[in-house]
């Protein structure tokens, strides 16, 4: 039995009729790391996810969790526990018999199952939140009780559904923190769905890009930031120019841009469409000659020795190292 | 509002435009039209023993309602009373069950999904009378005879079932899915998910369609009258009435079910609402 990885996809597809929402994806996420799925909306990452479940029917393809193919079990059988994208939390239930309602339905006895789940209310600094209902909760509150509410399972792995679109957004960086910490702590796989770049990269160990019901690119958020390997990849993570280079389209960081004048590197020119603050860094955007948007992302002293404003004609340079080539599409 | 044109002082006036006043106007005359008549019937169950069934009112009294009761005319209300109650609750509980099923099952289109619910709808939109007619007139060519919990069962049933179900709709419209997924992710079974999670959520809205079709058998007259055989539910020992005797009896009649209604409306609604009250606000946060 192959554990070296906690969840294994094999050309895993699924159909609705005649659309295919995922194409026969392959995926080996490695034992104990945060995983997360990343994509725009239609791309097939919550269908991949809820596969992974067992709430959704896989149309071809096998799904292993710890080397054994769950792809016929029940989801409660197959060692995930899911957290949905709106909680799903049981309105008419307090706290306490929300978490222990895996429990019940076990039929582990009352005072057992309460002190299990008073347990794992405490893991997430909830314990003294016991008897109150979800009403009467905060979003992050009733965040955490889902939390909780899929631990007890004792998943091997998690799966989380957008956990922090329906929160406000310094919560949701407070939240995400916490999320990491449990995920090292309990050492157990997250799988993680979020349309957020900023979010997976904070959170992930591998960063999985879909588009169209194809995986583009996986890797660390680190490889898939430097070495984008398609102009969709560079435009989705964000903070890349996209240009054609002498052979095939080429990404430059925002960042290693800077306004000057055309020298021996390479340089395109065009004109500023806006400037903006954004404290440390200034971005300014242009339209360049050849077609193509692009921005360089400069810190706040560097434009200011030299301010520009929309509508002066402008430079962009880069160094020749700093330009990686990408496949085409 | 602004609408236009500078306005006077500095200050804008919130002048109501004219369709206000004639618009209240209608609504206050469908109000006396419709509490009227009622509130009149109210007033003159209390008339006194010698007055009758018009105004003035020649003192007051309870004797009409103590006349209720009495041996003699009124003989068959206290009986057909308890008649009505024990239909309306036997037609509330099919109603319920199957509404509830129903509900449930028409939340996936399936083949003739379609088909089933305008043939649902249609039942609403018959003439009752002839429903009614039309039943009877089956039970009478099978040799069968009517009576209250076979042939007005099913007349009743006719009317109080595409109700129950359009409530129904309306009821697990706000349902939300997950729910039952979380279920499931948690282990439960089928059986588990709706005694544990479905129907505990669902259950305001089910009492709301219990009390609905109680209501609609208890005070139903056309379908049942053809139907029920030759023991009267109170509607029919009323309307009968009506024809034969002329007392303020009757107005007492009306007065006592009236509150009786009222009674129990008002313990729905004050359970329901304690239900909902721990929950909508949890459903509007989420979802």
């Amino acid at each position: 039995m192959d554990t070296r990885f906690d969840v294994e996809l094999v050309s895993v597809s699924k159909r609705y009729g005649t659309t295919l929402a995922v194409d026969a994806i392959s995926l080996r996420i490695p034992a104990a790391s945060y995983c997360c799925l990343l994509g725009p909306s239609g791309c097939g990452k919550t269908t991949t996810l809820r596969m992974i479940a067992g709430h959704e029917a896989i149309s071809a393809g096998d799904i292993l969790i710890q080397g054994q193919n769950i792809s016929e079990l029940a989801p409660v059988r197959r060692g995930t526990a899911m957290m949905f994208q709106s909680y799903a939390l049981f309105p008419h239930l307090n706290c306490l018999d929300n978490v222990a309602f895996s429990l019940k339905m076990r039929g582990v006895g009352k005072a057992e199952r309460h002190a299990k789940a008073r347990e794992f209310l405490g893991l997430v600094q909830m314990a003294d939140f016991a008897q109150r209902l979800p009403a009467q909760l905060s979003g992050g509150q009733q965040q955490r009780v889902a939390l909780a509410r899929a631990l007890i399972m004792r998943p091997k792995v998690l799966l989380l559904d957008e956990p922090l679109s329906a929160l406000d957004p310094f919560l949701r960086i407070k939240v995400r923190e916490e999320l990491k910490r449990l995920q090292r702590e309990l050492g157990i796989t997250f799988v993680h769905v979020t349309h957020s770049q900023d979010e997976a990269m904070a959170l992930a160990d591998m960063m999985v890009v879909m588009q169209d019901g194809h995986i583009r690119q996986s890797g660390s958020p680190r490889e898939v930031f430097e070495k984008p390997v398609s102009p969709f990849i560079a435009k989705f993570i964000g903070s890349h120019n996209v240009l054609s280079g002498p052979s095939g389209p080429i990404a430059i960081r925002a960042d290693r841009c800077r306004l000057g004048v055309p020298g021996d590197g390479p340089f395109v020119s065009g004109r500023i469409t806006a400037v903006e603050y954004q404290g440390a860094m200034v971005r300014v955007a242009m339209m360049t000659d050849l077609g193509p948007e692009a921005a360089a992302l400069m810190p706040d002293r560097d434009f200011y020795a030299d301010p520009v404003g929309p509508g002066d004609p402008a430079t962009l340079v880069w160094a020749e190292r700093d330009a990686h080539a990408m496949m085409e599409a | 509002m602004i609408v236009g044109g500078p306005s006077k002082a500095g200050a804008v006036t919130e002048r109501k435009p004219w369709t206000f006043y004639a618009l209240a106007g209608v609504f206050c005359l469908y109000m006396a039209f419709l509490y009227g008549p009622m509130l009149v019937i109210y007033l003159l169950s209390f008339q006194g023993e010698n007055g009758g069934v018009t105004f003035p009112m020649v003192g007051a009294s309870t004797v009409w309602f103590q006349d209720i009761v009495k041996p003699g005319q009124m003989a068959n209300i206290p009986v057909s009373f308890s008649r009505s109650m024990g239909l309306a609750s036997v037609v509330s509980i099919i109603t319920v069950v199957f509404a509830v099923a129903a509900g449930l099952g028409f939340r996936r289109r399936f083949p003739g999904s379609g088909v089933v619910f305008y043939l649902a709808v249609a039942s609403l939109v018959m003439p009752s009378l002839l429903v009614g007619f039309g039943i009877g007139l089956g039970f009478q060519f099978l040799g069968w005879e009517t009576s209250m919990f076979t042939s007005a069962l099913g007349a009743q049933l006719t009317w109080t079932l595409p109700f129950g179900l359009f409530a129904m709709f309306a009821v697990v419209n706000r349902f939300n899915r997950s729910w039952e997924e979380a279920a499931t992710d948690l282990g439960a079974s089928a059986f588990q998910r709706l005694r544990h999670v479905t129907l505990p959520i669902l259950l305001p809205g089910i009492i709301g369609v219990a009390m609905g079709a109680f209501t609609l058998s208890y005070d139903e007259y056309a379908r049942t009258t053809l139907t029920i055989g030759t023991k009267n539910t109170l509607p029919l020992e009323i309307y009968a009435l009506i024809s034969s005797a002329t007392s303020p009896t009757l107005f007492a009649i009306g007065t006592l079910t009236t509150g009786g209604s009222f009674l129990a409306i008002g313990v729905t609604l004050v359970l329901v609402l304690r239900m909902q009250k721990r929950r909508t606000a949890a459903s509007l946060k989420v979802g």
